[in-house]
């Protein structure tokens, strides 16, 4: 019971008036409730992206200019492992303890509810990383309008890592070393958003201008939340059959 | 209500049931039974559209249940082997959560009733992982409890409670199927709901 006191949503019972007949809202807000209680698997991921980004510098030295010139891919890289780190908690609980069957037989469309657990997942590991991106490039000695773009990539790049990764973790589920089939699966399809969104740092790093980069990046991230949660959704019932 | 015909359903190679026809009426409960590895949950699985059948058809209120889609699963109440509580959330909070995924609207006043009538007030604000496997069992069965779902699926509902709750729940059952429900339970356990409309048994695998 010691988590109860720390958290402030401790005190959350079911909101009486709120329009519990949404599965995907109940969905999202028990997903985050449950990252609230178990904090430590959202820890991991940030100081696994921390981590390894900070190795960089440590390992290279005192050589501002290679630095600068590594910083985009060493961050993109970086936080595409994290994201695919906090994959395993999108479904695999949920399969675990049957809840994903329920979430099947709920009466709305399990893309939507697929859609939520994504949203919530976002808050829980592509925000925190992309708020956390800023303070850690400092190491590279990046100019303030190139962190800036950063952030900008990175917002529009992890909601793709997650919903791409979402149908990797739905289509492994309950297989024996499913995390790392997951990573093999989903990896090479992270290609494209790490191209875009590290050539958007890039571009501005050389002084040009990222709009085309961050263009194409949106485009793909309006692309891949269209089409992802349907695709999540068909492997889930593939899985559960 | 639910009409099934020429169902089949295969494991692998294994075929576990073939050309399967039965139809209960509203009020009627459908007890399954037969040995381990029968098909008793597959059965299960299959008419809450969890699993295909490899042949055969189910009708809910004369309607194709593949055609009624979301409306199918709004009339539904699925209960599997795993009771889908979590160890981070109270009791209380679990079935809230499990309300809301199944679309049931529900007040607080709704969900400690629904505790108390499976006897958990007192404890609905323990985490999942301090209750015992017979109280995690009657979380899930709780939620049968909460909003009008016509048709309950259940398999192996008295699996790990009491004498006290498996007879509390039975009673539950017999008002659901006086109130015109319909139930199709898997169980090795003999249910006797007082004076259902129909009780039938179906004992799977009797052929072999």
């Amino acid at each position: 019971m010691g988590s109860d006191t720390i958290f402030p949503l401790s005190a959350w019972e079911p909101p009486v008036n709120l329009n519990w007949c949404l599965t995907p809202i109940t969905v999202l807000r028990r997903d985050l409730l449950l990252t609230l209680r178990r904090p430590a698997e959202l820890m991991t991921t940030l100081f696994f992206f921390i981590i390894v980004v900070s190795l960089f510098p440590l390992g290279i030295g005192p050589q501002p200019e290679l630095l600068r010139e590594i910083a985009p891919g060493v961050l993109w890289v970086a936080a595409l492992l994290a994201s695919l780190l906090a994959l395993p908690r999108l479904f695999a609980a949920d399969h675990a303890d049957g809840t994903l069957e329920q979430l099947a037989l709920a009466p709305q469309p399990l893309s939507l509810i697929v859609f939520a657990k994504l949203v919530a997942h976002w808050l829980t590991t592509g925000l925190p990383l992309t708020l956390l991106a800023p303070l850690i490039a400092l190491q590279f000695d990046l100019p303030a309008s190139t962190i800036w773009v950063l952030v900008v990539s990175l917002a529009l790049g992890t909601p793709i890592l997650g919903a791409i990764g979402a149908v990797g973790a739905a289509l492994t589920l309950g297989l024996r070393g499913g995390g790392v089939l997951t990573a093999v699966l989903v990896l090479p399809l992270y290609i494209p958003a790490l191209i875009f969104g590290a050539g958007a740092v890039e571009a501005t790093l050389g002084g040009l201008d990222a709009e085309g980069h961050l263009s194409l990046l949106a485009a793909l991230t309006v692309f891949t939340l269209t089409f992802a949660p349907w695709a999540a959704a068909a492997a889930v019932r593939i899985s559960l059959d | 209500m639910l009409e099934v015909s020429a169902l089949a359903a295969a494991r692998g190679d294994r075929v576990l049931f073939a050309s399967l026809d039965f139809s209960v009426p509203a009020g009627g409960l459908l007890q399954v039974t037969g040995r381990n590895g029968t098909g008793k949950t597959t059965l299960l699985r299959v008419l809450a559209r969890l699993a295909r059948p490899e042949a055969g058809v189910a009708r809910w209120k004369g309607t194709l249940v593949d055609e009624l889609g979301d409306e199918y699963f709004a009339d539904l109440c699925y209960l599997g082997h795993a009771p889908a509580i979590k160890d981070d959330l109270t009791a209380r909070e679990n079935l809230a959560i499990s309300a809301g995924i199944a679309g049931v609207t529900v007040d607080a006043a709704a969900i400690d009733a629904a505790l108390a009538e499976v006897g958990l007030i007192g404890r609905e604000m323990l985490p999942g992982r301090v209750l015992s496997q017979g109280q995690r069992r009657r979380v899930a069965l709780a939620q049968l409890y909460l909003g009008s779902r016509k048709l309950w699926l259940l398999d192996e509902p008295l699996a790990a409670l009491d004498t006290e709750a498996a007879d509390a729940f039975i009673a539950r059952l017999g008002q659901h199927l006086h109130g015109g429900g319909v139930a199709v339970v898997a169980t090795h356990h003999a249910i006797e709901p007082a004076a259902p409309a129909t009780l039938h048994q179906l004992r799977l695998g009797s052929a072999r």
